[in-house]
């Protein structure tokens, strides 16, 4: 019951960002900023501004501009796009399931690595493991993605060796997973900014979880080391984990963003550096809301998988 | 949320950093660490290129000296641009604009902040949380998109750059802030300066402020990161400030087509902005570390 309570509070909660976002977005792209200004000039003839105004529809008052806009976006009717007429969803198509995949993949890469990293350096801690990787933690941590990524393709596919493609090419309707090879140095950049977050926190659990008084009593058991590491020590030191894992999780949501414009891949991330580019108001603003729709349900679910998996949490509910 | 920050987070949360009095001893302690000196290092000399390097600039910024895109061209050093322009000339002049623009957001980002969390934690009750949930919300949406957001419409003007920068950083710094403040407000001294009648803000920026300077500089430093990266991200899209300016996150963007023949032009940047920021980290991490070592009364 407490625990029904709790999760329509936090939806609720996730609802109302969702909202404050929208009026966020709105304002700072048509009514802080003037859309018909930012794609004729400021030079421009009154006459084609007022031409402009009257088709983009900017002549209605800003609440009805604003209430129009959220009405469609809930009903699945996000607008056209200003430079073809054609609608929103249309114009995105495959790549919201492109971008989406790219998540996903990079997830079920850098999660389980990021896991074992920081498990690995908290068993042998101190040891040449650990520093080693806590130093690489700490600069990589530092490490623009456009950065990181651009010394991979440096790396590994033009100046010092060609091993993986530098840009991915996907024709329209083909899956991104027809040439995994391209998807390598991607999923690579995307997990190098989730590892050094994710197994620094998972290693601090996992020292934690070793000192306890159960893991003493497996080892005294006789278990081997291993065993009480994985078996024993793993499952509870994941539970702490999970906010910092569904953090970096969001956090690949706007990864993406740069991440496709570096390697050429065709999802969101790089339709969304194009509707910058052109002024395409509608389709930016939809694909921010879609990003920050992803950023909050991911964090509604880590939330109320943390309250489930740890008992302390779940009781102290009322 | 940064490992740093996770790391102060935590010994926020467990009471073992509330208030590093002896800002001295704080610096003092992560000037012992190494990673504290190799970034001290790595700033100087990269903030030493950004702000001195416009005076040894053997060409102008937008100078035509050769053929574009030719890596040998005679009189060069590094080669040139897109445009046929001098590749190092425009990399010693490029720096000066992502570092002002960085450190003014972080500035401001820090100052607002700072100011939010103050006020949360000395007022507790619902302000506090009006504040704070506030915060939350501004969290839901990934800086760079907001950025780009922004500059949708209201076009990539310095300080349309500077004040969404310094907006991305406003929650976080509130947040540590607050935090922090939150077992300095309890204090003895804090009680005797409300019975001496001084004013709110006397309170808050003479009494409580100095208590919570350590983890403010940690995170001053984080922050200075992620705007520099921030800024970078912009500029590598095409978001830059100005056309054409020397800058160097939009030579990364402009060369980068001819990484195979002419890499200079995009290496440069690359390694400056690589080197800028996880040297700025490494101080960050530096001061933390002295910030949570002090106050458990053990040289870090």
């Amino acid at each position: 019951m407490g625990i029904a309570k709790f999760i329509v509070k936090r939806v609720l909660l996730g609802v109302l960002t969702l909202v404050v976002v929208s009026i966020v977005v709105f304002a700072l792209t048509q009514a802080l900023g003037d859309p018909v200004e930012a794609i004729l000039g400021r030079e421009a003839q009154p006459a084609s501004v007022a031409a402009m105004r009257e088709q983009l529809g900017l002549n209605r008052p800003v609440i009805t501009q604003y209430t129009d806009w959220l009405t469609g976006l809930v009903s699945g009717d996000p607008g056209v796009s200003f430079t073809n007429g054609v609608p929103v969803l249309e114009v995105l198509g495959d790549r919201i399931w492109n971008s989406l995949f790219l998540m996903l993949l990079s997830a079920l890469v850098s999660i389980p690595i990021a896991i074992a990293v920081g498990t690995y350096a908290a068993a042998r801690r101190d040891k040449a493991f650990d520093s080693t990787s806590s130093a690489t933690s700490l600069v990589l941590a530092s490490m623009p993605e456009f950065v990181t990524g651009l010394l991979l393709i440096v790396l590994l596919a033009t100046n010092v060796w060609q091993v993986f493609p530098a840009v991915v090419r996907i024709r329209p309707g083909e899956a991104p997973w027809v040439d995994l090879g391209a998807l390598v140095l991607p999923v690579l950049t995307l997990t190098l900014g989730v590892v050094p977050y994710v197994s620094r926190v998972m290693r601090a659990s996992m020292i934690e979880v070793l000192e306890s008084d159960y893991i003493e009593m497996a080892r005294l058991k006789g278990l081997p080391e291993r065993t009480v590491v994985w078996r024993h020590a793993l499952p509870n030191a994941i539970g702490p984990t999970l906010q910092v894992i569904a953090i970096n999780i969001a956090y690949l949501a706007g990864g993406v963003i740069v991440v496709e414009n570096i390697f050429n891949y065709p999802g969101i991330g790089l339709a969304l550096r194009d509707a910058v580019t052109d002024v395409n108001v509608p389709v930016v603003q939809f694909i921010a809301m879609l990003i920050a729709g992803i950023y909050v349900v991911v964090n509604l679910l880590a939330d109320v998988g943390t309250i489930l998996v740890t008992p302390r949490l779940r009781t102290r509910l009322r | 949320m940064s490992v740093i920050e996770a790391g102060l987070q935590a010994g926020l949360d467990s009471g073992r950093i509330d208030q590093p009095r002896r800002h001295r001893g704080v610096l003092v302690a992560a000037l012992g660490l190494w990673r504290t000196r190799i970034g001290l290092l790595l700033v100087a000399v990269l903030v030493g290129i950004a702000v001195l390097g416009p005076l040894f600039a053997p060409y102008g910024g937008t100078e035509f000296v050769g053929p574009p895109f030719n890596a040998d061209a005679p009189g060069t050093v590094f080669g040139t641009d897109k445009l046929g322009q001098d590749v190092w000339s425009r990399f010693l002049l490029g720096g000066r604009t992502i570092l002002l623009l960085a450190v003014v957001s972080t500035l401001i980002g820090l100052a607002v902040g700072a100011a939010i969390g103050l006020v949360a934690a000395y007022n507790r009750g619902r302000l506090d949380n009006v504040l704070m949930r506030t915060m939350d919300v501004v969290f839901a949406f990934p800086n760079l998109l907001l950025a780009l957001v922004a500059v949708t419409t209201l076009g990539r003007r310095s300080w349309v750059i500077v004040l969404i920068v310094a907006f991305t950083a406003v929650p976080r710094v509130a947040r540590i802030t607050r935090g922090a403040a939150l077992g300095v407000v309890e204090r003895d001294f804090v009680g005797a300066a409300e019975a001496l009648g001084e004013s709110r803000t006397h309170i808050l920026g003479r009494e409580i402020l100095p208590n919570v300077a350590g983890p403010l500089l940690v995170e001053a430093n984080l922050r200075l990161t992620y705007s520099i990266a921030l800024i970078g991200a912009l500029g590598f899209l095409g978001f830059g400030v100005g056309l054409n300016q020397p800058d160097w996150a939009q030579m990364i963007n402009e060369n980068r087509p001819a990484l195979s023949t002419a890499p200079w032009g995009t290496l440069l940047p690359i390694f400056a902005i690589a080197l800028l920021t996880v040297g700025v980290g490494l101080v960050a991490d530096g001061l933390g570390r002295a910030v949570a070592g002090v106050d458990r009364g053990r040289p870090a």
